[in-house]
């Protein structure tokens, strides 16, 4: 009787901690070092110039005579009007606002098929939101070092103060950005007494509270979370890139091999790019991501991670560009200059001369680059629509004319055996005066008008005032005499028209009459 | 898990979804966001202890707000009446003339009157009040009683021919079949035609107006433009409320229809069949 030998069978638990997946990732934090130079310089001032626009809009006054509001941008949504400074939109008007989100979406096509994310990296609200809460954070726990320590370090007083004094000021900024968005939609200086005497409509409050969490939470808590996860832009990005679109890029083919000990290397004989694996671009990133794995989606395209490598580059004596704004076409262009057609791993001989100097194949960006076809048209698109819009508020009337027929009855048999038609008047006086209007009867020989509530003898024409920037409805009869009754139906024109502006609109209506005459 | 499929490139597991040779990677969900998620969760439960949510046998869970739609509506409602208030007490303090000088009264009356009269009115004279045959037109110029305001008020008020109102409108238009000969009724038919028409035989209008002077000029008058006293209607007019032409007349002549309506003061109170006047007024015809 031999041992029982029992196999072993190849089986593991389906759970085992090991080789468990995570599925929850806790957020790893960043901590952006402060950079220096062009591009950073560009962000301060796109900064003001975009918090700029969006505090101080509202406080801008214009003049529109004594029967509008005077502020220059106004949504007046109790009257239902909207105030650009020269422009007065009413609600039918609204195709205005959508040619420009039209506009804005074609320009967001253009301005990323040429430069990549611009809008992302410098003028995204959330983008602009976020440096500015950086730089609370930065003027009060330090820069990147300090800042990490703080956050290591276990509850103090000071870190106490600290963190308080920090999330103070960004709730003031918050209440701020929520403070000045109510003031679009009613007269600042009026509103902001109000506001204060808690006077103002609940609305507003509840609006200031919505946007002052929202700034605060997006702005100072979520940050980089918010492009990486809630934004569908960065997901959009790829479909309107191309390989001659500008993108903060890595330029692997002089950077690598990177190396921590330059000197060593070249002394062993082995090939050193211009990369010392110094991490300046990792801990400049505001996303949090290393741009020398290439293009993410998470890259905003900020580049300021191109102003940090530029010191370091400087401090090496090395050119500029290391990390730069480059086209996909270009960086494929001098990668195969570096590797010798792919042939090999990048060599940094391939790509200078024996000087040092960068060897003349490699490619350089063009400004012809940014005018080729793609952009022509998305150009083309857009100065289209803005054109149209343009014509059509230089062209659009300030008077109009609507008429609604009377359906039941159509018509009425007055007892002389005359027919009468009742139409319903409507006169749009968009302008911010009041008017006298000429309404007048073309057409439909014998027949005349009179008008429900006016006390006026019948006629073909009269006179009737309108309200500044206020629509008047009239209820009007049109009785054609029996003798001149012919046909079951017929036209004529309402024509409004006020003479002291040369403004006049048309309607063309029918006049109905019984089919069958006695 | 044993299936697993780890993407060569970026070294994670996928969910095994694979579009166009592209295969979704499982990559780890943010831990915030799952919080969120379940912060939802959390918010859905509390809705339904907040909010009428559970259904039972016979009804459902009231919710700790007690909220109610219905309840909503009827706030809502009562809301509407309540600010209507003022302008119906005003309407039923003022006389007519001074409701029609007054701009937002007339303009809240011809409303309110509007929509008494879908309700009451559409029946028999129709949802433009274009009437039909035995209904007057309430559009046109034309009125049996009067097309003031007040007279139409007091029809309104109460009736025409309606037997339980003592000052509801009465008259009656004898039966002259049995009064006249055949030939007359003929002959006086065709001289009413007449007046505002023409006549297929001209010789029946002579006699037919000496019928009409021994007969009907009580009531319609010599020149046959009717009388309001007794809503007799102008005969020489366009408008025929049973239908012009001699045969109609003729019928009318030998055995005339008397329509009925019914009085709505005490249905509808005073304040709404002032509105209601006022809007009958408004539609063209008013005097």
């Amino acid at each position: 009787m031999g041992e029982t030998r029992i196999g072993r069978l190849e089986a593991s638990p389906a759970n085992l901690s090991k080789t468990r997946p995570t599925r929850y990732a806790a957020r790893k934090k960043i901590f952006p070092k402060r950079t220096s130079g062009n591009f950073r310089r560009f962000k301060w001032l796109v900064m003001a110039i975009t918090l700029g626009i969006y505090y101080l809009t509202p406080w801008l006054r214009w003049n529109r005579g004594p029967f509008a509001p005077d502020q220059a941008v106004l949504v007046d949504l109790a009257n239902s009007r909207f105030y650009f400074f020269l422009i007065e939109i009413w609600p039918q008007e609204f195709y205005y606002v959508s040619g420009l989100l039209v506009m804005a979406g074609i320009g967001l096509f253009l301005i990323t098929s040429t430069v990549g994310r611009a809008w992302c990296g410098y003028t995204c609200p959330q983008t602009v939101w976020v440096d500015l809460f950086l730089a609370v954070e930065r003027a009060i726990e330090g820069d990147r070092n300090a800042r990490m320590k703080l956050d290591a370090h276990p509850w103090t007083a000071r870190k106490l103060v600290l963190r308080a004094t920090k999330h103070a000021i960004w709730l003031i900024i918050a209440v701020a950005t929520g403070g000045a968005w109510i003031f679009y939609f009613a007269d600042a200086p009026m509103l902001i007494g109000q506001v204060f005497t808690g006077a103002a409509a609940p609305a507003a409050y509840v609006t200031i509270g919505v946007l002052t969490a929202t700034t605060y939470t997006f702005g100072g808590l979520m940050r980089e979370q918010v492009c990486t996860y809630m934004c569908p832009w960065p997901r959009i990005q790829a479909a309107m890139l191309d390989e001659n679109s500008l993108t903060v890029t890595y330029n692997d083919w002089r950077g690598e091999p990177r190396s921590r000990h330059a000197k060593k290397a070249l002394a062993a004989g082995q090939p050193v790019g211009d990369c010392v694996d110094c991490n300046a671009c990792v801990a400049a990133c505001p996303m949090g991501i290393d741009i020398r794995d290439g293009q993410q989606l998470e890259c905003i395209t900020c580049a300021l991670c191109i102003d940090a490598c530029k010191d370091v580059m400087d401090k090496l004596g090395k050119e500029h560009g290391l990390i730069s704004y480059a086209t996909l076409s270009d960086y494929s262009a001098n990668m195969a200059v570096a590797t010798a057609g792919g042939s090999s791993t990048v060599n940094p001989s391939f790509v200078r001369t024996d000087e040092g100097k960068f060897s003349d194949k490699l490619a350089q960006f063009h400004i012809r680059k940014i005018f080729r076809l793609r952009t022509y048209i998305y150009l083309g698109a857009w100065s289209a629509v803005g054109l149209a819009l343009v014509y059509s508020l230089l062209a659009r009337e300030r008077l109009e004319l609507n008429v609604l027929h009377d359906r039941n009855p159509q018509f009425v048999t007055l007892s002389d055996g005359s027919i009468r038609n009742g139409y319903t008047v409507k006169l749009l006086n968009m302008a911010p005066e009041p008017r006298t209007v000429v309404v007048t009867m073309q057409g439909l020989p014998g027949a005349e008008m009179s008008v429900v509530g006016i006390d006026l003898p019948a006629g073909r024409s009269f006179a009737v005032p309108v309200e500044p920037d206020r629509l008047k409805m009239l209820k009007i009869f049109v009785s054609l005499p029996a003798d001149r009754l012919g046909g079951a139906a017929q036209t004529f024109k309402f024509r409004a028209e006020d003479k002291a502006r040369f403004e006049a609109d048309e309607y063309t209506a029918t006049f109905s009459t019984p089919e069958i005459t006695r | 898990m044993s299936d697993e499929q780890i993407d060569d490139i970026s070294g994670m597991s996928t969910t095994g979804h694979e579009w166009d040779g592209i295969r979704e990677l499982n990559n780890p969900l943010p831990r915030w966001w799952i919080t969120t998620f379940y912060v939802t969760i959390a918010w859905a439960i509390g809705y339904t202890i907040a909010y009428p949510a559970w259904p039972l046998l016979h009804s459902a869970t009231k919710g700790v707000l007690a909220y109610s739609s219905r309840n909503g509506v009827n706030n809502e409602l009562a809301a509407a009446e309540a600010g209507k208030g003022k302008y119906v007490a005003a309407i039923e303090s003022k006389s007519l003339p001074e409701i029609a000088a007054d701009d937002t009264l007339r303009k809240f009356a011809i409303a309110a009157g509007g929509a008494a009269y879908k309700v009451n009115c559409t029946q028999c004279h129709g949802s433009g009040a274009q009437g039909s045959k035995g209904f007057p037109n309430l559009n046109d110029d034309d009125w049996l009683w009067g097309g003031k305001a007040e007279q139409i008020e007091q029809t309104i008020m109460h009736g025409i021919r309606f037997a339980s109102d003592p000052d509801t409108r009465l008259s009656e238009m004898p039966a002259f079949g049995d009064l006249i000969t055949a030939d007359q009724i003929a002959q006086v038919s065709a001289y009413v035609a007449s007046l505002s028409g023409k006549v297929k035989d001209a010789s029946l209008i002579e006699p037919g107006s000496k019928v009409f002077a021994e007969n009907c000029v009580a009531c319609h008058g010599d020149n046959a433009k009717g009388n309001r006293e007794f809503g007799a209607p102008d005969l020489t007019d366009a408008i025929w409320l049973y239908g012009g032409g001699e045969t109609a007349i003729a019928a009318q002549v030998r055995g005339p229809k008397h329509g009925v309506m019914p009085a709505w003061l005490g249905r509808l109170g005073e304040a709404k069949v002032k509105e209601l006047a006022i809007y009958v007024h408004s539609l063209g015809g008013g005097e």
